[in-house]
């Protein structure tokens, strides 16, 4: 088989978009009992990029942003990430703890963390309800630093199977407050998670 | 009037002075640059992965340390370098995510720096400047002017090379 994305066909990737939907309910419900307001999501995009587009997408490769690492394991091994630009990290953690200071102190972070903990955690067990696989989510880990630098991590993970990316884009609106706030998720199964992941989809390359 | 060439990720690209050359938040990946002082011919390679051995899909040589090398030295070449007057200075291979367990793709930037240090040893191209390790992204600019290496960080400083 060649580079998964160049063969990824339209039915592959309704299912990713499936996935993402479902996942990304989920975490939008997650985030609304976290904050106790309403938030509401748009469909998610699935995307497969190059590598050289996906730093572009978040607004270029020096762009601060926020990104939450998870590995993966049980029956599909490898990893997510939730990355989001500085601005919605900032909107995110005021429905949180509204502060007035803008800064990455202890307390953001740990907040950040626990954010990308209940978006992740709630996207891994629709993706695990949905293929009937047993997926573990590990404890978090956060960067935050130039886009390119964070991103370099997922990339290198894909570039191990091909030159392309795969990223489901989710935008969250707070109703009441009428912000949005747009996060990235990236799903990253090792090389022979994939297959295993499609096949108990009920889908193949 | 010189210019500013971007190299993008798994990308290389070679100028001759008075151009320069960047590339934009390094992460675990290695920015490898090549500096002849005679011609003043100048190239900058942006490498994912240490080794295109045991990669299925490795068509694209200036995604790996090994390969990516090679192509560097082979496109300095045709502008008149020198590769027995190369110098190497290299920046990135950072460690972006800790995690308590071992696992070898976390670790991948050191793996990264490794892979190209040899390289370099075996190519008898003597290394001037290794930046590389730390949990930080940077930005480097390489100059065809004297081979000299900016590295911009976010909260790290800025120094040169």
């Amino acid at each position: 088989m060649g580079d998964y994305f160049d063969d990824i066909n339209s039915m592959v990737i309704d299912v990713l978009k499936e996935i993402g939907n479902i996942g990304a309910g989920n975490a939008a419900t997650a985030l609304a009992k976290m904050v106790n307001t309403k938030v509401d999501m748009t469909v998610p995009k699935v995307k497969i990029l190059e590598f050289s587009e996906v730093p572009e997408m978040i607004g270029g490769e020096e762009m601060q942003v926020a990104g939450i690492f998870f590995k993966l394991s049980g029956d599909l091994n490898g990893s997510i990430m939730f990355v989001l630009d500085l601005d919605s990290a900032y909107s995110i953690i005021d429905l949180l703890m509204p502060r007035e200071v803008k800064e990455l102190d202890e307390f953001t972070m740990s907040a950040l963390k626990e954010i990308g903990n209940i978006l992740s955690g709630s996207y891994v067990s629709s993706l695990a309800s949905l293929t009937n696989l047993k997926i573990n989510i590990s404890v978090p880990s956060l960067a935050v630093d130039m886009a390119g630098a964070v991103l370099s991590v997922p990339a290198i993970q894909f570039g191990l199977m091909g030159d392309k990316v795969l990223i489901i884009e989710n935008e969250f609106l707070e109703i009441e407050a009428s912000k949005s706030t747009k996060g990235y998720f990236f799903l990253i199964p090792d090389e022979d998670s994939y297959d295993i992941l499609l096949s108990s989809l009920g889908v193949s390359l | 009037m010189s210019k500013i060439i971007k190299v993008g990720m798994a990308d290389l690209k070679v100028v001759k002075y008075p151009d320069a050359l960047t590339t934009l938040g390094l992460g675990s990946c290695i920015g490898i640059c090549l500096y002849d002082p005679v011609t003043k011919v100048t190239g900058l390679a942006h490498i994912m992965l240490p080794s295109s051995k045991a990669i299925r899909k490795n068509s694209n040589e200036a995604k790996f340390a090994d390969t990516g090398t090679v192509k560097l030295i082979k496109e300095m070449k045709k502008l008149g370098a020198d590769p027995k007057r190369m110098v190497c200075k290299i920046a990135g291979g950072a460690q972006m995510f800790a995690f308590s367990s071992g696992n070898d793709t976390m670790k991948i930037g050191a793996r990264n720096a490794i892979a190209v240090k040899e390289i370099m040893k075996s190519l008898s191209i003597p290394l001037k400047a290794n930046e590389t390790g730390g949990n930080f992204g940077r930005t480097i600019e390489f100059y065809s002017e004297d081979g000299r290496l900016l590295i911009k960080t976010i909260g790290h400083g800025e120094k040169v090379l």
